[in-house]
This record gives C-alpha cells, sequence and structure tokens, in this order.
C-alpha cells in the first residue's frame, strides 16, 4: 500500500460523482475510497428534508477546525460564543461536537447540566438567555465517562444533535470540533450541506508543528468546498506581567500562521497572546472577555469576532443580493 | 512481525496537544540512548507528527517479504518509525477517511510491519477514545503490551 496513497484511479473507477463512488469493487484499496464513499454516504433525501427543516431558522453558521489537538478550539468557540452573544439581540448556539473530549461544558461553566426533552426536541442548556449549548457532556452520567466509540455511533449523535435538539432561531450556530479530519468532520459538513454554512475559523498555534497539521485541515476544507473565513494564531506570544518582556513560548520556526496565510492566500483573522488568565477562566467555566477586558488576549479576541461578525453580514447580503 | 518485540508501551492522553507525539520522540531518543532496540508506531493518522519530529519527513517507506520496512532514523539506523506520514504523496495531503479505513490501515501497521527485534515498541496515537485506540488495542491484544502512559498538562 506503500503506493496506495497517491496511486492514480484505478482503472475502473465508477467516477467520483457516481453513486457507486467509493463502493464498487474496484474502490478497494484506492486512496480516494474514504472520500468518496463518504460524498455517496450523505444524508438521504428524507433526512435532508427533516435536516433542512430543523436548520431552516439558523441565520449563520461557523465551524471551528483544526487539524491539531490542543491549540484552543474550544477556547475560541466558547469566546465567539460568549463575544456575540453580549448583543442580547443576537440568539447564539454553541454545539459540541467533540464527541470523545467534550470541553465545551466545563468552559461554560455547565458541567453537570442535563439535557431535558420537550415535546419540540431536546432542550439547549442555556447559558445566558439568547446563549444555548449542546454537547454530548450533558448526556453522560458523570463527567469522567469515557465515550468510546467507532465513527458509526458518533456520526449518529451528531445528526441527532442538528435534528432534534430544538435550537429555535438563531443568528449565529458555532460548531466546535475535535482536532482532525474524520468522521466528525465529514458528517458535520455532510449535515450541515441541508443548510449552509458561513465558513471555517481555523484554530493554530504558531510552531511548525501544528501548522503541518493546519494545512492538512486547510486542504480538507477545499475538498469538501467548505469556505475558510480565516486563520486564528493562539498562543501567540507571552507577555510577562511582573518585567513586561516579550518571550516566544512557541516560537513560529517557519513563519508561524503569518506565512502560512500568506503562501496560501488565506486571511489571518488575528494572533491571541497566551494569558494565564484564559486556562483559568476555562476551567472556571467563566467567560475570559468578561473576567479580563482589560487583557491583550481579549482586545484579540473582539478583533477576530468582529472580523467573523462582517465576513458573516458581507455574504448574508451578498446573497440576499443574488435571489 | 511482533514476535521479536520485547515491550510495546502506548501513549495516550483523552486531550490533544498536551505532548504525547513529544513525549513518545523524547523516550524512544533516551531508550536508544541507553543502548536499547527502539521502534515507534505513529498510529494518529489524521496528524501524524513523529516523521518531522524525528526529522525524517521527507522519507518513504518500501515492500519486503513480510511487510513494510520501517523508516530507520539516525545515522546508526537506532529507531524504527511506521507512520502514515511516510505514505502521503504530499506532507500537506489531508488523509480524509472514516473509521473503517483507519480501522484497516491500523491492522496493516500492527501486522505486516517488519519490526525486526525490538527491545521497546512505542505507539503514538491521536486524542481521544475512538476507532484509532480501539484498533491499536484490540490488534495488539496478543502480544507483549507492557501498558499506556498518559500523558496531560495541569489544566
Amino acid at each position: 500500500m506503500a503506493e496506495a496513497a497517491g496511486a492514480a484511479r484505478p482503472e475502473e473507477c465508477p467516477g467520483t460523482d457516481s453513486a457507486q463512488a467509493g463502493r464498487a469493487a474496484a474502490c478497494q484499496g484506492c486512496p480516494n475510497q474514504g472520500l468518496c464513499a463518504a460524498g455517496a454516504a450523505g444524508p438521504d433525501p428524507a433526512e435532508a428534508a427533516e435536516l433542512r427543516a430543523r436548520l431552516r431558522a439558523v441565520r449563520h453558521t461557523v465551524l471551528v477546525l483544526s487539524g491539531k489537538g490542543g491549540v484552543g478550539k474550544s477556547t475560541f468557540s466558547a469566546a465567539l460564543a460568549h463575544g456575540l452573544a453580549a448583543d442580547e439581540d443576537k440568539q447564539v448556539a454553541l454545539l459540541d461536537i467533540d464527541i470523545c473530549g467534550p470541553s465545551i461544558p466545563k468552559m461554560m461553566g455547565l458541567e453537570g447540566e442535563q439535557v431535558h426533552q420537550s415535546g419540540s426536541g431536546w432542550s439547549p442548556v442555556y447559558v445566558e438567555e439568547n446563549l444555548g449549548v449542546m454537547s454530548v457532556g450533558f448526556l453522560l452520567s458523570s463527567p469522567d465517562d469515557a465515550v468510546i466509540w467507532r465513527g458509526p455511533k458518533k456520526n449518529g449523535l451528531i445528526k441527532q444533535f442538528l435534528r432534534d435538539v430544538d435550537w429555535g432561531e438563531i443568528d449565529y450556530l458555532i460548531v466546535d470540533t475535535p482536532p482532525g479530519t474524520s468522521d466528525e468532520h465529514l458528517s458535520i459538513v455532510q449535515y450541515l450541506s441541508a443548510t449552509h454554512i458561513d465558513g471555517a475559523v481555523i484554530v493554530t498555534t504558531p510552531q511548525e508543528i501544528s501548522l503541518q497539521d493546519v494545512r492538512k485541515e486547510i486542504n480538507f476544507c477545499h475538498k469538501v468546498k467548505l469556505p475558510i473565513i480565516g486563520v486564528v494564531e493562539n498562543m501567540s506570544g507571552f507577555v510577562c506581567p511582573k518585567c513586561k518582556k516579550e518571550s516566544q513560548i512557541f516560537p513560529p520556526t517557519t513563519g508561524g500562521a503569518e506565512k502560512m496565510c500568506q503562501n496560501l492566500n488565506i486571511s489571518l483573522l488575528g494572533k491571541v497572546p497566551l494569558d494565564p488568565q484564559i486556562g483559568k477562566s476555562c476551567d472556571r467555566g467563566q467567560s475570559f472577555l468578561s473576567e479580563a477586558p482589560e487583557s491583550p488576549a481579549t482586545l484579540s479576541y473582539r478583533n477576530i469576532i468582529q472580523r467573523i461578525q462582517e465576513y458573516c453580514e458581507q455574504r448574508h447580503s451578498r446573497e440576499e443580493k443574488n435571489i | 512481525n511482533l514476535l521479536g518485540v520485547r515491550h510495546i508501551l502506548l501513549v495516550l492522553s483523552g486531550k490533544g496537544g498536551v505532548g504525547k507525539s513529544t513525549i513518545c520522540t523524547e523516550l524512544a531518543l533516551a531508550l536508544r540512548h541507553c543502548g536499547h532496540r527502539v521502534g515507534i508506531l505513529d498510529v494518529d493518522l489524521c496528524g501524524p507528527s513523529i516523521p518531522r519530529m524525528l526529522r525524517v519527513q521527507d522519507r518513504a517507506v518500501h515492500q519486503c517479504d513480510s511487510g513494510w520496512v520501517p523508516v530507520f532514523v539516525g545515522q546508526d539506523r537506532g529507531i524504527a518509525l511506521m507512520s502514515i506520514g511516510f505514505l502521503l504523496e504530499r506532507p500537506d495531503d489531508a488523509v480524509v477517511w472514516r473509521g473503517p479505513k483507519k480501522n484497516a490501515l491500523i491492522k496493516q501497521f500492527v501486522t505486516d510491519v517488519a519490526w525486526g527485534d525490538l527491545d521497546f515498541l512505542i505507539v503514538d496515537t491521536p486524542p481521544g477514545t475512538s476507532d484509532e485506540h480501539i484498533s491499536t488495542v484490540e490488534a495488539l491484544r496478543h502480544y507483549k503490551l507492557l501498558g499506556a502512559i498518559l500523558v496531560t498538562t495541569p489544566q
């Protein structure tokens, strides 16, 4: 299989758009088999209609992605949710599809909360009146319970999150994802194709080991035709509160996100410096933006959030013009 | 292919970005420094970090009669490494695979790599408790699984 990853398509390739894509006998061992099969296994028309109906009242959807783990996706998703919900006229929903490592309940101060069922479906757990959250974390009897599920079961839950949660009318649906380019990512893109996704925000840290995985995620976005709103570089420098000297804790040995974005012609939404208060706020379930309003990191977050809002609003008005 | 391996160690964490791959690499180098024969099996299929950490990201794997030949690192070829990183045509290629395809490759990585005689085989895993982890443990069940090292950060 050493040559498989880069091999040409098999001789009897059914065609990547065919209903047999990924499923024909000739597909076995083809490097694109997984991608073709995944595409062919999208929601069936009845399911797609169901999802479309449920998500009809969602104005904007933003996916928060990274190839790399531990770069601050959930931290950023939480900050984005709080930032958008600061406008009380906006209804914000935060959906956590990291099934194995759901961080959002703790970060939003909602650990121990349970999901309630009503006639109209599952109720999200509300942090504020205008900020609702859903996560597998709310379905566990203990926060230490491991969710040891293979792909298909994870996909099933993600579908339920979209189909069975009574989100109501939402201005912004933010989806926090686990690291990687696998089941969860393919599924959320497929299920949300029933509605629309404004784009993805990709999170990284400055070092090449992160960028390496993030470039893969960017390629994933291109493959599934997911627009990229831009890249956020977390843990970008540390300013000592005592001596004010700046240190690069994770040195950008290959130019950091800035160079990568230049090379790939993608927008760098902003750089967020390391602030120990961020980790503390996450552990305590508090909004970092509220706890440390004067922090340079807060300023960065707010600028980035504004850029994301502008992107979504511009897309919306462009689409309205096209109708 | 694993019969010549004396001990197998899994490096795990629920959480991403805590330093699993870093610890795997440092552990392998330290054990090698002590004179042991060491291998690293990188089953992080979506985000393989070990090749770059050992500066062998431009190498390729070859086949032999017993399966794949791992990449040997360093002048003394002291560490044997297998990673999906070596199978990608381009380093930025995304491995966009669902569980079943990941499981199939992990099984191949366990049974079809000609490790030879090793004192330690260190297995680097991705974050989570899903396909890769279940498949790796299942595939290694009959071998000398020493145990798991769990990596975390303080928060």
